[in-house]
């Protein structure tokens, strides 16, 4: 393994295209906890939420739906986890860590369950045709994306724009750093949270669709493997900002694709090192940030109208 | 509608909460049963057969249960001081591991030292690799303010995937072919049986003198009180002089010791040596377990064997009837939310507005 090997890798365009395409999942995944914590709620449901729109996505397709269709199922999905969520944690101030691993059980185990109950003795799951690569766009790298990607990239300035140029957006950042003033402003607290969870919840779902009707083509056990933990720490790294949320979705997926091709090549080395890497350096990236890291002041803080 | 604080928090519905929970829950499930096409009846009773219904059922139950009842007060002691160790499934496994490195058959025979003083050092490896798996996370919060949310799920992975290293390369058994699987503990070091021809061992013993003694910790020693002023405002217990980054320590070693501890017992008394899959996600079960206990130790006992029959009985009513085995953690997912919400109604009252 030289220097030369390296830089091979780099110059590839299937590397750039495989860091796109890690990084879509990490992006909607990101944005949507980013979302929900933005307005004061840890939203923990993520690892479980992506299994659910993962399947939604999935079943909807395989179902005969277009796959659209099969993303908004999953955003559909997404929210209905998110709703509970948020009546357990807004509407009921109970506790947003054990709510959202809660969330992320349920999810999970009722997505597993559905799933054995629509295909009882199927050995592998039957596949759907997923979204094909946008290769009339004639942007090298970009040509060898799915529609999901473009919307990944696409959200992200959408997102930005209405938490720092709406009034909505001011709301939603106001709530999370400080309910007492926005219910002061006549703005209802519940009802503000409960839609920012639902909504952040949704693009989760859709991160899990993308495994199922983009980067893969059927539904499997275990396939989300720690990306909704790994957004949650993402979210921190980027200090709760869309754009840094993109950088770091991209940085993240840069050193997974990076692993893989550096998997591939050298020999010698267990493979489980590797695969250990992206986790390792979440949490060093944690451990970096988190002497500066602002949190939003209300995040975690139970919320009850005329308590203090 | 509204919520109203009561004075103080209603006995009566303290003990009444994990009762409603569960019963909330299975109403939950039959829904679930009924979408299967399932007969509900006849599902709900094989169900029960196979938890509690016979002698062989109690004891795949209470097999079960052991290594729950340990991560459940793994988690009740963390979650009383509100340190969020989510690792205890990594913990397990590098538990696990750490049995079989000190007691394991390394060359065909292992190390050369007595039963008597392998015995001991193979529980204290593991109970310490437990501890130290959390005593990082914590170190992090207290002196970086790292969330040890995300860092103690991301060790999860880290650790499952050390241990799958180990497993094919140093531990590896060479004896078994293809199966990543460790090599064997030492025959002497393996738990006694507590009832003849059952899988249930004296590490059911170990979980339940241990939820004992630490029940004493939490109401009658120092750390518990301290472990609860943590708990409830850190700050406030700052100012009166608890040491809290010290408390927080001692709790993390509790915490993650017991967790490594379920891995050792589960090693010694059931599989005998590693693998990838011997923990279905124990560590995680067992914070729903330390949450319908309340955070109480003796109430893990009684929580714990009632996941585990939960889980039993699902594996063996899926083979009578066409209801996936996965409503079993449906069952325990619905339950930990539904008991979350049972023990508001502890603490507060609805009023119409």
């Amino acid at each position: 393994m030289s220097a030369a090997d390296v830089l091979a890798i780099f110059s590839n365009a299937d590397f750039w295209s495989a860091v796109l395409r890690i990084a879509t999942p990490l992006i909607f995944g990101t944005l949507g906890a980013l979302i929900c914590e933005r307005a004061g709620v840890l939203n923990l449901g993520i690892e479980g939420i992506m299994v659910a729109g993962a399947f939604a996505g999935w079943l909807a397709v395989y179902d005969g739906a277009n796959l659209w269709i099969g993303v908004a199922a999953a955003a559909l999905a997404g929210a209905v986890f998110g709703l509970l969520h948020a009546f357990l944690t807004v509407s009921l101030a109970l506790s947003q860590h054990v709510s959202g691993l809660g969330m992320t059980l349920l999810a999970t185990s009722v997505s597993y369950y559905a799933y054995r109950v629509f295909f009882p003795n199927v050995s592998s799951p039957p596949t759907v045709k997923p979204f094909a690569e946008l290769s009339a766009i004639p942007i090298p790298i970009l040509a060898s994306q799915t529609p999901l990607t473009w919307l990944a990239l696409a959200i992200v300035p959408v997102i930005a724009w209405i938490l720092y140029r709406t009034p909505l957006g001011l709301a939603l950042r106001m709530v999370g750093e400080n309910p007492a003033a926005v219910e002061g402003q006549g703005i209802d607290v519940v009802r503000l949270r409960t839609g920012a969870v639902t909504a952040g919840s949704a693009l989760m779902g859709v991160a899990g669709a993308f495994l199922t009707l983009s980067a893969f083509n059927a539904f499997y056990f275990n396939m989300v493997n720690g990306r909704g933990w790994i957004c949650i720490a993402l979210v921190v790294f980027a200090g709760w900002r869309p754009w840094k949320a993109l950088g770091g979705a991209l940085l993240f997926a840069f050193f997974d694709a990076l692993q893989l091709r550096l998997q591939q090549q050298a020999g010698g080395i267990p493979y489980q090192l590797y695969l250990m890497a992206p986790y390792v350096l979440s949490i060093v990236a944690l451990v970096i940030v988190a002497r500066r890291a602002t949190y939003p002041q209300a995040l975690m803080k139970p919320w009850r109208k005329g308590e203090r | 509608m509204r919520l109203e604080a009561r004075a103080a928090p209603s006995r009566a519905a303290v003990i009444l909460a994990p009762f409603v929970a569960v019963l909330f829950t299975l109403a939950v499930a039959m829904l679930l049963v009924a979408w299967a096409g399932a007969p509900i009846g006849e599902t709900y009773a094989l169900l029960f057969d196979g938890a509690f219904g016979s002698r062989f059922a109690w004891s795949e139950t209470l097999t079960r249960g052991t290594p729950l009842i340990l991560t459940g007060l793994s988690a009740a002691i963390a979650f009383r001081a509100r340190l969020w160790n989510i690792g205890a499934e990594g913990q397990l496994y590098a538990g696990a591991l750490a049995a079989v490195a000190v007691g394991g058959l390394h060359g065909g025979t292992g190390f050369d030292l007595p039963a008597s003083v392998l015995f001991p050092l193979m529980l204290a490896a593991a109970a310490l690799v437990g501890a130290l798996l959390l005593l990082v996370p914590t170190f992090l919060r207290t002196r970086f303010g790292v969330d040890e949310v995300v860092t103690t799920l991301l060790l999860n992975f880290i650790v499952l995937l050390f241990v799958s290293m180990m497993l094919d390369g140093p531990m590896k058994d060479p004896t078994a072919l293809g199966w990543p699987q460790s090599v064997s503990l030492r025959d002497d070091l393996q738990l006694d049986k507590l009832v003849p021809r059952t899988r249930v061992h004296t590490g059911l013993v170990y979980a339940v003198v241990l939820a004992a003694v630490l029940a004493f910790v939490v109401r009658a020693t120092t750390l518990g009180f301290e472990t609860r002023a943590v708990g409830a405002n850190a700050r406030a217990a700052a100012f009166l002089g608890v040491p809290v980054t010290r408390t927080m320590a001692i709790v993390a070693v509790i915490s993650g010791g017991l967790a490594g501890l379920a891995g050792a017992i589960e090693v010694a008394g059931r599989t005998g040596y590693v693998t990838l899959d011997m923990s279905p996600g124990y560590g995680y079960t067992g914070i729903v377990i330390a949450m319908l206990a309340g955070l109480h130790p003796l109430g893990v006992v009684a929580a714990g064997i009632f996941v585990a029959g939960v889980l039993v009985g699902a594996d063996s009513m899926s083979r009578g009837v066409a209801v996936p085995t996965y409503i079993a953690d449906v069952i325990v997912a619905v339950s930990l939310i539904s008991m979350l919400v049972a023990m508001l109604f502890a603490r507060y009252r609805l009023r119409a507005t």
